[in-house]
């Protein structure tokens, strides 16, 4: 069984088809790029995978579970992590209760355990204090672990933010133009890191990239979105010689 | 039939419960007593009744949606929501007593005029809402703007207007008393007898009035250059002044326009109803914004909607129950179309781009 | 040990100042500006949950205290004193000190169910739309009970005080005073065990990105359920106790003025620090108090006062912070996150 499997997905606002019968299969821990110009709608099918819309048509499933109708924290729940564009963390707490948040579903005390710190609160507390050490140590960020976001350089942040992502325990792991607004030094960093998160975890990493560098050193097959349309799909040799793809980005009479 | 302006249809007498057509018909047919003894019983109404109730209900929505304009159009502009408007109105209320009184040789300063009422009431108009504007434009200067400048959050300025509103009422009451001031009568109640229905001229002068300040304000935001700028700050404030647009000018001018309507409602309201409280402007203020958010805050179809709609949902209730439950069912009414329209019935939900 | 010192200083504290009641070292004036002080810091801390830790502006909160006043005082009236419509007293004068914090327990219950007039709509729409709604609510409350003749109308409800002699008729002490002192305890214990959580910190992320936090697992629905429920229903709590000090409730006491004056002690404090609410709601007390000389101006210099609070400090007092962030000497004995 397929770890995702999106079928014919379809998203409209309005008029504008913004994803139109987009169809991916997605198994363990492979690492994939979705790439295309701006606006061709690739946010647009992770914040479907994210449950943060509907779906108009079509369907996706995650471990053969149809997550329709699900609400985006649930979706978390089911083992889909992601990153953002702009970077979302919360900015006015630090790093280590940023991480300790994103644990939020598998809590697993009531709010009378809260209230009354029950042994179970205290084991369940530690637990996810110990995955967000342990966390922050492997990526590096032990020394900001009480700072707060926004003291962080942009670099930093981007990793806090993955971090953020992975303390979830991932099993997808959506990362939205990760290497947007950093310098050479951070993608290389950057590179390093995600291919030591695919080597390290048990994680499918999926991501919208923009620089060919990072797609080209890092994934294993990409797929290419134009007008909300898939235009061509395989590993990074194909794609490079792709007509349909060059013709996307650089237009028709360049050749 | 209800447009029609002919005779009314005969209307069984059970069914004269209340004095206005009890009046046009003094008792064609004997009404029996226990009839009269139903008087509370008010769920059905007659036809004129129901003219009646309209026509108050225009009037008092008229209130409202002159005071909801205010509301809107700071917040349109500022993203603000500016409590210190329902105080603004009292103000101009207040302004105005003391201008008419002025001008009639009555009270207020001592000039010596003995001015013709209506000659009073056209320069009474006009001053009010220049006076109302300063107020308003006051308060923007010394209390907004510093926080504007400094970039503090929205909400410091929300606050900052809450307590402007109190010093504001409570200003009021500490320098003129807790008496209550009676407004002169500056023109001559005109009654009209439309079949039953009471029409006054005051009532029309009103509702006109709100109409025309609403066709002139939707003229200026949707129409004009400055309009334009208005409607461009709301959308980025930091934008606005790289293309040139001088902010706190189109700011200030908001603010003279959204008091200068309180003015006027000020003047209006204590036309009809002529007895002047510090805390007058506090429910009416607080009742007017909800009608502004129910309409769709920072959209000037939305006021005056909004203020007409919260206008007929009180008389409305006021006409079927007891007076006391009008309070009750108008926030009601209004929750619940808040509930089922979060955004208002003009407003357009913000959406977040990730 | 150490853990122990400030659990050990607070019921100090409480048993110094019963006693200091008990043989009127403290005459009945200071005694009841300190049991104003309770209801206001329970009431201040309370609405911080939702103005300063959730990031919304909350403006009924007198609506909800309204609810808590008048079912716990109902409640207790039912139970220990003879009233025209209610009739006798349902329960001997001994079960006082047993009934009167069930009743209060009711009136939270009660108007934690009415916070759900406010959570609910909360799931779609949030900022001035949500301001609004608690605005109507506040009013709702407000009318609902102007309109109960039964429980006196706009005259108001009495007959608290017969609970207060109930219980002093089996051990005179200043009980009221003692369950001020506890139930101030109790809300600010509650909220920082709340706020410390794991849990509780998913109410400052869904202020600080609402999108974020729903995606990465926090169920922002629950959270803003709990948030308001616990909000209102504690300042339930602060209005039954208001109600049992005075002795007397009217729907007038709890009107957009008082939501008001809570929020002035919120934003005078700071959002989102609960020692900053808390020290607030005792400044802001003391400070009615010392300007009563002023009479009608009161009203007008405490406005300008915080009109000036915003232009120069408008982090209030703490800012987010608590107090242990600016003294850490104090961390030893006590952390506040």
């Amino acid at each position: 069984m397929s770890l995702l499997e999106i079928k014919g997905l379809t998203r409209r606002f309005g008029g504008l088809i913004a994803v139109n019968d987009f169809n991916i299969e997605l198994g363990e821990r492979e690492l994939v790029a979705l790439i295309g110009p701006n606006g061709a709608g690739k946010t647009t099918v992770f914040n479907l995978i994210s449950g943060f819309y509907q779906p108009s048509e079509g369907s996706i499933r995650l471990k053969g579970k149809d997550t329709k109708g699900l609400r985006p924290h649930q979706v978390t729940g089911l083992g889909v992590a992601r990153t953002f564009q702009g970077i979302r963390l919360w900015s006015e707490m630090h790093v280590l209760d940023n991480i300790r948040i994103a644990q939020h579903y598998r809590l697993g005390y009531s709010l009378v355990d809260c209230f009354l710190r029950t042994k179970n609160y205290m084991l369940r507390e530690k637990a996810i204090d110990d995955i967000a050490w342990e966390l922050l140590e492997a990526m590096g960020l032990k020394d900001c672990a009480y700072e707060l976001p926004r003291n962080l350089p942009y670099g930093v942040q981007r990793r806090v933010e993955i971090a953020r992502a992975m303390s979830v325990k991932p099993s997808l792991l959506l990362l939205d133009e990760p290497a947007a607004g950093l310098n050479s030094a951070d993608v290389e960093g950057l590179i390093k890191l995600v291919r030591w998160i695919h080597d390290t975890f048990p994680v499918t990493i999926w991501m919208i990239e923009h620089q060919m560098k990072v797609v080209m050193s890092l994934c294993s097959r990409i797929k290419v979105v134009d007008f909300g349309t898939t235009i061509a799909d395989g590993n990074p040799e194909e794609i490079q010689k792709n007509h349909a793809v060059i013709k996307a980005y650089l237009g028709d009479d360049t050749i | 039939m209800i447009t029609g302006g002919g005779p009314i249809p005969e209307v069984p007498a059970r069914f004269v419960l209340r004095r206005g057509l009890a009046r046009t018909h003094p008792r064609r047919k004997a009404v029996p007593r226990h009839a009269a003894r139903k008087h509370h019983f008010k769920a059905k109404v007659p036809l004129v009744e129901i003219f009646q109730n309209i026509l108050n209900a225009l009037q008092f929505g008229s209130f409202y949606a002159l005071i909801a304009l205010g509301y809107t159009l700071v917040y349109g502009v500022l993203r603000l929501i500016n409590f210190a408007h329902g105080d603004i109105f009292m103000v101009g209320a207040y302004l105005a007593y003391f201008v008419a009184v002025t001008l009639l040789g009555i009270g207020g300063l001592n000039l010596g005029l003995h001015m013709d009422p209506g000659l009073a009431l056209a320069i009474t108009v006009p001053v009010t809402m220049i006076l109302t504007a300063l107020v308003g434009v006051t308060l923007e200067r010394t209390a907004y703007r510093p926080l504007r400048r400094k970039g503090a959050d929205r909400l410091y300025v929300v606050i900052t207007a809450l307590m402007a509103g109190l010093v504001l009422e409570n200003g009021n009451l500490a320098l003129l008393g807790a008496s209550r001031k009676r407004f002169p009568d500056m023109i001559d109640k005109v009654i009209w007898n439309l079949h039953g229905v009471t029409v006054t001229n005051l009532k029309v002068i009103v509702i006109v009035a709100s109409i025309l300040v609403f066709l002139l304000l939707q003229f200026i935001v949707t129409k004009t250059k400055i309009g334009m700028a208005m409607r461009g700050i709301s959308y980025d404030k930091f934008a606005i002044p790289l293309m040139g647009i001088p902010l706190d000018t189109i700011i200030v001018v908001t603010f003279v326009l959204g008091s200068a309507m309180a003015g006027l409602a000020g003047i209006l309201f204590a036309m009809s109803y002529p007895i002047l409280e510090p805390y007058m402007g506090a429910l009416i203020g607080w009742k007017a914004f909800i009608a502004a958010v129910v309409g769709g805050i920072g959209d000037i179809r939305g006021a005056i909607v909004g203020g007409f709609l919260l206008g007929f949902i009180e008389i409305g209730v006021v006409a079927v129950f007891p007076s006391t439950l009008r309070d009750l069912f108008a926030f009601s009414v209004l929750l619940i179309i808040l509930w089922l329209r979060p955004t208002g019935i003009f407003g357009v939900a913000q959406t977040t781009k990730i | 040990m150490q853990k122990h010192v400030a659990t050990i200083a607070i019921f100090a504290g409480i048993i110094l100042l019963v006693l200091c009641a008990q043989f009127h070292i403290l005459d009945q004036y200071y005694i009841s500006v300190l049991m104003f002080m309770g209801v206001n810091v329970i009431l201040a801390s309370s609405l911080n949950l939702v103005n300063g830790y959730m990031g919304e502006f909350s403006c009924g909160h007198g609506g909800f205290m309204c609810v808590g006043a008048y079912v716990s005082s109902i409640c207790t009236v039912l139970m220990f004193s003879k009233n025209h419509i209610l009739g006798a007293p349902l329960l001997p004068p001994q079960f006082a000190f047993i009934g009167f914090p069930l009743a209060l327990v009711a009136g939270s219950a009660a108007s934690s169910v009415a916070g759900l007039v406010v959570a609910i709509p909360s799931f779609k729409t949030r900022g001035d739309y949500l301001a609004i709604i608690t605005l109507a609510a506040n009013y709702i409350v407000i009318s609902a009970i102007n309109n109960m003749e039964i429980i006196g109308g706009p005259r108001g409800f009495m007959g608290m005080s017969a609970t207060e002699r109930a219980m002093q008729s089996m051990l005179d002490i200043p009980w009221v005073l003692i369950f001020v002192l506890l139930g101030t305890v109790f809300t600010v214990w509650l909220l920082r065990r709340f706020v410390s959580s794991t849990l509780g910190k998913g109410v400052p992320a869904i202020c600080q990105d609402e999108i974020a936090a729903e995606i990465m697992s926090v169920d922002t629905n629950r959270m803003k359920l709990i948030a308001f429920m616990l909000s209102s229903g504690l300042a339930g709590l602060a209005g039954g106790l208001y109600a049992q000090v005075l002795g007397y409730v009217n729907p007038q006491s709890f009107d957009i003025m008082r939501s008001t004056e809570v929020m002035v002690m919120v934003y005078l404090g700071g959002m989102g620090s609960l020692s900053g609410a808390a020290i607030a709601a005792i400044l802001y007390t003391v400070l009615m108090e010392a300007l009563r000389f002023l009479d009608v101006w009161k009203w007008v210099v405490i406005p300008l006062l915080l009109i000036l609070l915003m232009q120069f400090r408008p982090e209030g007092i703490m800012g987010n912070k608590e107090l242990s962030d600016l003294f850490p000497k104090l961390r030893k004995y006590y952390s506040f996150k």
